[in-house]
């Protein structure tokens, strides 16, 4: 290092300079950067639900980056929970102890969420679930951090047996899965449906992960039931739906949110699907307040996968933690408390309440029937009109 | 129980799904003293092939016998390669090591090809519709209806079997599998070229995994890349309570099994999330009861 010689100088001066100005340039410009972590089902059976609701999450977080007037730049931490509880602990602890997170949008799986809850509390952590509707998740504890913008399972199963009843269907049999969520929807299906006067001959709960159901199905051959209810997610909904018809079961199927969305009819095929019902707390996304805004912006991001059924609230709840860290500054407990106070908050789904436990209470339930590959809401559709009919109407 | 031979069809399938791979056990064991655990992946391997092959056939424009006959084929190919690429490569050189090692080699074998087509697979993770190849429909008789699908996979999974027991028992290959697994050392004196006869017992074993993966993909409409999970080890324990390096008792042991699930979805209903744990209760007993399985290896003749 004896000399230097005069063109190393030069480079050196420059170099020292350059970011100096730089750097106060950008100073003037760059917002503070904040993180906020997405979590759902991104690979596995249940992947199609968390892809479109990560979808829909980043498209919120690219909508506020392009707003010129807000005071930071938000960056979308995305995480697998693969629908597993086991893998939801792992990834919200991951999440939840670092602290440069400020806030979580979690879950598609209920069994999966209510795995996590008490972690969220534990680490102090603000979040608002985004799609899974068991009704613990939000009012089994009291907890401070814990949101959730989609609807909970006991409003579809109340709609869902009150239609049926109007249809005149008497006798039903339940098939769910043996998770809390299928055991919670076997519940509050078991209890409304009596209410209404009518008949349950058989509950049958099986693994989500259940390939065969021949026993199962002969059984319910056996018992012959006007309606088959199913209190579970798309793959093993699909799976039923397939070997019905290899049975030969002829059953009205009377599903629930689990199955609602694009991949229920994907699994089953056009075909096996028409004529299947579900009960699910929103209103289709060309009734909503700001659908159309989402809809286009979906399309215009450029997203090969569909928003699927809870895309739209996935969207709400990331944008309604970002609107409150706007509001609050990024701190956890600031923003904890915040969200507390959220009432009449407009949003692409509707005006958003939270009551006391946090749960919003303004999803609206809508009855949907499978119409040539589509789900259409029940009173638009040709079954109200008696161009077509439900099966074993009586 | 109006629906008594249902259940009876329900059971005969799954039961011979199970027979099936069991068999393919026995024969490992029989000949090479190995538990091959990888089998259950090979199987599902089978099954993946077989949907690639109907997709390709598909797009060639080939009528739906044709796809059937296709995938099949290589659905039996692709399982006997990898089968006898895992015993040359794999178990020879390891034979002389102990069981151990020949075991944990094999379950390494199996989760490698678990993963690979998990990852590898386009959208590996998530279950894949496989196409209805076999005529659908059925007919009733009484309350029972019987599948039309389910007959011609129940008929051609005994006849699979049937010609495996054929092939080991009257060919002169079958001859040199008895002779190797006799004695291995006389049997090259013999003149048995040993580092064929090997090879080929494992593709035969492994011809009868692809066999049923097909079955499995072709009855249940649905194929997903831990499939062989369970069936292998469902599989394992029907070949060690038949009587492990007994054909027969692989056979009786893969029924038995599946009347045992069967019968408790039949039985109590709403007990159907327990048909496994009571099945392997079951199971559990029986081998206390006879530890060398139902039907035990006579100890001068095997396989």
């Amino acid at each position: 290092m004896g000399t230097i010689s005069k063109r190393g100088l030069a480079a050196l001066a420059v170099a020292s300079v350059l970011p100096l100005a730089f750097g106060s340039f950008s100073a003037a410009f760059a917002k503070d950067k904040v993180k906020i972590a997405f979590v759902g089902p991104l690979t596995g059976a249940i992947s199609p639900h968390g892809i479109g609701g990560r979808n829909s999450a980043e498209l919120a977080v690219k909508l506020m980056n392009a707003e010129p007037n807000t005071k930071y730049e938000y960056e979308l931490v995305v995480l697998d929970d693969e629908c597993k509880p086991n893998v939801g602990v792992q990834v919200v602890t991951k999440i939840a102890s670092d602290r440069s997170i400020i806030a979580a949008i979690p879950h598609y799986c209920s069994a999966t969420a209510i795995a996590t809850v008490d972690i969220f509390n534990r680490f102090k952590m603000p979040m608002v679930v985004w799609a899974a509707v068991l009704p613990e998740i939000t009012y089994a504890k009291k907890y401070p951090e814990v949101h959730r913008v989609s609807g909970i399972l006991i409003g579809q199963n109340r709609i869902g047996a009150q239609f049926m009843k109007a249809r005149g269907y008497k006798k039903f049999v339940s098939f769910a899965d043996s998770t809390d969520y299928g055991k919670s929807m076997n519940k509050y299906f078991t209890q409304f449906t009596l209410e209404n006067g009518n008949e349950i001959l058989g509950s049958f709960s099986v693994p989500p992960d259940q390939q065969d159901l021949s026993a199962e199905l002969t059984k319910i051959k056996e018992l012959n039931p006007e309606v088959i209810y199913f209190g579970g997610l798309t793959p093993l909904g699909a799976r039923l739906r397939t070997q019905m018809a290899k049975f030969g079961i002829n059953a009205q199927l009377e599903g629930n949110s689990g199955i609602m969305g694009d991949a229920f009819v994907n699994a089953a095929g056009p075909e096996l699907a028409e004529g299947a019902l579900t009960f699910f707390d929103s209103p289709p996304l060309s009734k909503m307040p700001g659908g159309k805004m989402f809809a286009d912006a979906y399309k215009a991001a450029g997203y090969s996968e569909p928003p699927e059924a809870y895309g739209p609230f996935a969207y709400v709840a990331t944008r309604l933690v970002m609107e409150t860290i706007e509001k609050v500054g990024p701190d956890r407990a600031k923003v904890t408390a915040d969200l507390g106070d959220v009432k009449d908050r407009p949003s692409i789904v509707g005006p958003v309440t939270f009551d006391d436990h946090g749960q919003n209470i303004t999803p609206l339930t809508t009855s949907y029937v499978v119409q040539d590959g589509k789900w259409v809401v029940w009173e638009e559709s040709e079954y109200v009109s008696g161009k077509r009919k439900l099966k074993n109407l009586p | 129980m109006g629906m008594i031979g249902q259940h009876l069809l329900n059971g005969l399938m799954q039961g011979t799904i199970y027979g099936l791979v069991a068999m393919g056990f026995t024969i490992f064991f029989g000949v090479m003293n190995v538990i091959k655990f990888s089998h259950g992946d090979v199987l599902t391997l089978g099954a993946f092939g077989g949907l690639v092959a109907v997709w390709a056939a598909n797009a060639l424009g080939l009528s739906v016998p044709l796809q059937f006959i296709v995938a099949l084929c290589v659905a039996m190919a692709l399982t006997a390669v990898v089968g006898a690429g895992i015993s040359h490569f794999l178990i020879m050189p390891l034979r002389n090591a102990p069981p151990l090692n020949m075991l944990l080699m094999t379950m390494m074998v199996g989760t490698a090809i678990r993963e690979a087509i998990r990852l590898f697979f386009p959208n590996g993770t998530n279950p894949q519709r496989f196409p209805e190849l076999l005529p659908a429909g059925g007919f009733n008789i009484g309350p029972s209806f019987f599948r039309t699908d389910a007959i011609i996979l129940i008929i051609a999974g005994a006849a699979s079997i049937g010609a495996v027991y054929w092939i080991i028992n009257h060919s002169k290959f079958g001859l040199a599998m008895r002779a190797v697994a006799e004695d291995t050392e006389t049997a090259r004196v013999m003149g048995i070229n040993f580092g064929r006869i090997i090879p080929l017992t494992f593709a035969l074993g492994s011809i009868t995994a692809g066999f049923a993966g097909m079955i499995y993909a072709l009855y249940y409409s649905e194929i997903n890349y831990s499939m062989g999970l369970l069936l292998a080890v469902i599989g394992f324990t029907a070949a060690i309570v038949g009587g492990l390096g007994n054909i027969w008792g692989a056979i009786i042991g893969g029924y038995l099994f599946a009347g045992l699930q069967t019968f408790v979805v039949a039985a109590i209903p709403s007990m159907s999330d327990y048909k496994n744990v009571f099945a392997f209760v079951l199971i559990i007993v029986l081998i206390t009861w006879r530890p060398t399985g139902l039907l035990a290896e006579r100890g001068s003749e095997r396989v």
